[in-house]
Formats: C-alpha cells, sequence, structure tokens
C-alpha cells in the first residue's frame, strides 16, 4: 500500500488537467508528457544507478547524452546516404536504420563509459568536491570534441519516414515518435528490473547499493561492478540522447547539460539508487511539464521545481529511496 | 601446516590524522577461538578491519597461513576463506534474507547451497523468514542471519565484531548456543564486550589498550585474574 501511494499520486496529477482543458488537447499532452518522462527516465535511471551504487555526481552524464544524440546522427546520415534507409518507404528498413541507430549510440557510450570510470572517476571515489570538478570538465571536453567533429550549430536529424507523422485514432491525433519513446522506455524498464532482480549481477548491484563495503568482504570485486553500471549508465544515456533528437528532429552539442537539469530532479523525487523511482518521478516531471507549458507556458520549468521541493518536504529520501 | 592461521605483528594503522593502533600483536591458533578484549576505543574494531583489508595499516605485517595479506584488497582476502561479520551486523535491509544468503557466496555453486540449506536447519527463524526482507528481522535474528551469511562460504578464519552488541541478554545466550555450534568448523578471531560470552567461547585472549596489545593468554587464566580484569577492563 505504502509503494503504491507514489503510483497513485502520478495517476492524480496525470488527471487534473482535465479539468481546464478539452479531453483532445489533453490527450495530444498526455502522450507528449509520458513521452518526454520515459526519455528523461533513460537518462535518469543509469544517473540514479551510478549515484547508489558507487556514491558518484556524474555530471558527465549529459555529454554523454549528446554523444549519442550524435553517434546515432552520424549513423542515420550514412545510412540515409548509402543505403536510403530513411528515405526507403520500407518500414522494415526504416526500423533497421533505427536500431542501427541506437546500437550506434549505446557502443559509443558503452566505451567511453568504460574509459571515464577507468580514467577520471576511479581515482576520485569517495571525494565528492572532485567528482563533481572532473566529471564537469570532462563534459567540458566532451562537448567541445562534438563542437569540433560537428560543428557548433544545431542540425536537422532526419527520422526514417514510417516513424515522421501521426496516427489520428478516433479524432485524435497521436504523434508516432513519442508512441516510439513509451515503448523503449517500457522495454527498458522492464529490461532493467529483470537484470536487477533476477540475476546475479543484479544481486549484487543491489546489495551494493545499500553497502559497497560489505558486498566487497562477500569476496566481490566491486570495482569491476563499478564499470559495469558506469558503462550501462552511460549507454542508457546516450540512448536517450539519440530518441530526445528524433523527438526534436534536431542535434545540438550543449543539448545534454539542459536534460542533466530534469534528470537530477528526477533522480532526488524518485529516491536515489532507484530505478522505479526515477520511472515515476521521470513520468510526473514530464507530465507536469508539458500540461504547464500548455496552461501557463513561464511556469513549466518552476512547477518541476516546485514538485522537487514538495516530494523533499513530504519525504526526504525522495519517493522510493531507502534512508541511509 | 602453520600453527598459526593468523599472525598480527606490530601493526600500526591511521585513520585520516589519528594514530589508532600503535603496535597490536595477535596470533590466532587453528580451529581455537581467540577474543580481543579491551575498553572502547581501544582499537578493536580498527584491529578487524586492518586484518580483513578496510583499513591499510601504515607498518607491521599481517599474515594468514603464513602469507602476508596486508596489501591485498578486501575481496581477495575474502576469496582466500577470511569471512568478517561486523559491528552492527552488515546486513542488506531492502534485501530478502534469502538474498542476503546469496550474495554473500562467493560462488553461487551446489556446496554453497547445501551449506546454506544446513544453516536453515541451525536457524530455523530464517528458514522462516526466508523472504521476508532482512530489515524487518528482530536484532538477534539480523545476528543470526550476519553469522549464517558468513558460513555459506568455506571459511577458513572468521572474524566476528561484537555480535552481542545491542542485544537483550536472553538472545545473547542464544547465540553463544549458535556460535558453539559453528565454532569448531573453523577459526574464530572474535571481539567481544561481554565478558561472559567471551568466557564462554574463548580458548585464548589478548588484551588491547590504547591500541597497543598489553597481555594476552588462555581464557581461563584471565578468568582468575580478577587485577588484571579491573585495570583494562574495568570489571
Amino acid at each position: 500500500m505504502k509503494r503504491a501511494a507514489p503510483v497513485l499520486i502520478v495517476l492524480a496529477l496525470a488527471l487534473l488537467p482535465l479539468l481546464g482543458m478539452e479531453p483532445r488537447v489533453y490527450l495530444t499532452l498526455t502522450v507528449a508528457g509520458l513521452a518526454m518522462g520515459m526519455l528523461i527516465f533513460l537518462v535518469a535511471s543509469g544517473l540514479t544507478l551510478i549515484f547508489g551504487l558507487m556514491d558518484v555526481l556524474n555530471f558527465a552524464h549529459g555529454a554523454l547524452f549528446s554523444w549519442g544524440a550524435y553517434a546515432g546522427f552520424g549513423a542515420v546520415l550514412l545510412l540515409d546516404r548509402r543505403a536510403g534507409w530513411i528515405e526507403s518507404p520500407s518500414v522494415a528498413l526504416n526500423a533497421l536504420a533505427l536500431l542501427a541507430a541506437v546500437a550506434a549510440a549505446a557502443l559509443v557510450a558503452l566505451v567511453l563509459g568504460v574509459a571515464l570510470e577507468r580514467v577520471i572517476v576511479r581515482p576520485v571515489y569517495g571525494q565528492h568536491m572532485f567528482q563533481i570538478l572532473i566529471t564537469l570538465g570532462a563534459s567540458i571536453v566532451l562537448e567541445e570534441l562534438i563542437r569540433i567533429v560537428w560543428g557548433p550549430n544545431d542540425q536537422v536529424m532526419p527520422v526514417p519516414i514510417s516513424f515522421q507523422g501521426s496516427w489520428d485514432l478516433l479524432d485524435v491525433i497521436v504523434l508516432r515518435v513519442p508512441v516510439v519513446a513509451i515503448g523503449l522506455g517500457l522495454a527498458v524498464y522492464v529490461g532493467l528490473q529483470l537484470l536487477l532482480h533476477r540475476t546475479r549481477v543484479g544481486l549484487i548491484v543491489r546489495a551494493g547499493v545499500e553497502s559497497g563495503e560489505m558486498v566487497q568482504v562477500m569476496g566481490h570485486n566491486i570495482y569491476r561492478y563499478f564499470t559495469a553500471v558506469f558503462a550501462l549508465g552511460s549507454a542508457l544515456a546516450a540512448v536517450g540522447g539519440l530518441m530526445w533528437a528524433i523527438f526534436r528532429q534536431s542535434v545540438s552539442p550543449g543539448m545534454g547539460g539542459e536534460q542533466l537539469i530534469f534528470a537530477f530532479i528526477v533522480v532526488i523525487i524518485g529516491g536515489l539508487g532507484s530505478v522505479t523511482g526515477s520511472l515515476i518521478g521521470a513520468l510526473m516531471v514530464g507530465l507536469s511539464y508539458n500540461y504547464v507549458a500548455f496552461l501557463l507556458p513561464k511556469a513549466a520549468l518552476g512547477v518541476n521545481m516546485a514538485l522537487m521541493v514538495l516530494v523533499l518536504l513530504v519525504r526526504p529520501t525522495g519517493l522510493f529511496g531507502a534512508s541511509r | 601446516m602453520v600453527e598459526f592461521v593468523l599472525e598480527v605483528e606490530e601493526l600500526h594503522t591511521y585513520i585520516g590524522q589519528h594514530h589508532i593502533l600503535q603496535g597490536v600483536t595477535l596470533r590466532a591458533r587453528r580451529d581455537a577461538v581467540t577474543v580481543l578484549l579491551g575498553r572502547n576505543g581501544a582499537g578493536k574494531t580498527t584491529t578487524m578491519r586492518s586484518i580483513i583489508g578496510l583499513l591499510h595499516p601504515a607498518r607491521g605485517a599481517i599474515r594468514f597461513e603464513g602469507a602476508p595479506i596486508d596489501r591485498l584488497a578486501p575481496y581477495e582476502i575474502a576469496r582466500l576463506g577470511v569471512g568478517f561479520v561486523p559491528e552492527g551486523q552488515g546486513i542488506f535491509a531492502t534485501l530478502t534474507v534469502d538474498e542476503n544468503l546469496r550474495v554473500a557466496m562467493h560462488r553461487e555453486d551446489a556446496p554453497s547451497r547445501e551449506r546454506l540449506r544446513r544453516m536453515l536447519v541451525l536457524f530455523p527463524d530464517l528458514e522462516r523468514f526466508r523472504h521476508a526482507r532482512a530489515g524487518t528481522l528482530s536484532g538477534g535474528q539480523k545476528q543470526m542471519l550476519a553469522i549464517a551469511r558468513a558460513f555459506v562460504n568455506p571459511q577458513r578464519l572468521l572474524l566476528i565484531d561484537e555480535p552481542s552488541k545491542g542485544l537483550a541478554p536472553i538472545v545473547v545466550e542464544h547465540l553463544i548456543g549458535a556460535l558453539r555450534a559453528v565454532k569448531h568448523e573453523t577459526t574464530v578471531v572474535l571481539v567481544e564486550q561481554n565478558f561472559a560470552m567471551a568466557e564462554a567461547l574463548a580458548d585464548d585472549f589478548y588484551l588491547v589498550d590504547d591500541g597497543r596489545t598489553v597481555h594476552e593468554g588462555p581464557m581461563a587464566a584471565l578468568a582468575g585474574d580478577a587485577a588484571l580484569k579491573k585495570k583494562y577492563l574495568g570489571i
């Protein structure tokens, strides 16, 4: 019952705007909000695992988001020019192009994540001040590298034809990209839950979130798990970045920094270290942002901050956070 | 075979700027229970944490089965067959009892599962609450879990830090019974403030005061030495 409360709050919050708008507008905003929430969830889930297990404040997470977007962007451009998969009317080729872009984003981020953890983060475990400085530094370097390779300006992200446009369901216009984003977010959530709760690696990671010291004295080399979780979190951020680029149909070098703010809000709302918490928190942020942006555009980001403050006042450890 | 499973010599350990251990010496005989006694703040827990590798000593030697281990990481020391039950049990509160026992296994194989089954027979409460969150257990049950967890691996040395702390006297009685049932299986180094418990279990004692070993001998000798007990333990 206690664990169901946050879910009920999200539902109530999601239904509240119905009082002030037409049902059709409401449905469109809800789909957009859920999609935005799922994309933030991809970023926040990695951030929360990295913070929960390794106690690392990773400010380079936003740069990995941008790198994922550009890696996917590169893959899509290549497939478009060489194979014409993007313009092809074949749904299968379009889907394949999307999968290839996701794979490229994840792969680049996995390699980058392992390198960052080994070289940048490992020397500063347990020292928050240094972590903030060095990961912030790394994120600036990574962002500048994007500018060197791709240029400083926004670019148009080509979207495979089958995923452009919308479906018309009973007079309600449902955009296709948000639906894909929602599906992907749910798949990642289910996959993470299975990994954490059905495998031995997941068991050791969950134990490590509570006490890394005890996991070590039980004979597990926690640094190997640190590297794996950091790389996985980086890959999730990268896939989130790619989906965001497709959602917005553009890429820009600084795109990750903006998203990092949302991700941190979500991690705090959901509770440090909790994947379910970041899903609920991300949906709350995504939905409230979209509703408020429609009703009262200037208050959109402020509402998210207010949401965070409210949650922290009621539950200082976040919705699903373990007190420790 | 080496007569002493664990040898600690002239150990000096710092925590930050504080020179906590200033010459702790200790030897644990094979298959015996060696108890580390001393006042609060004498350096008992620091000694245990130095042995398992969570703290790195500045000087001195730690040998396990004759080989130096003071430069190894905690997980490497654990894999040699050294179990550690920390002060305050260190159980994973959000994990179930079963998950706590499984995460403790170095490898989740048939012999480990067989040892787990034996522990559930030995501690029926753990069997009963096997799928409950470990955080919901009572203090005594948590301590049973912490000890059972150490025995799912083939241990050659078990370090137990103040198992009786915060437990009701009746629970301590039960705990003494449980430790008696398992102590013949391995070599044990025990830190204990509860003198009755130390007396009931230990074969040898080491007295630590202000970060130094000041006395050692068979437990029976200390039990009869009222002056020594009063001087260092205040009892």
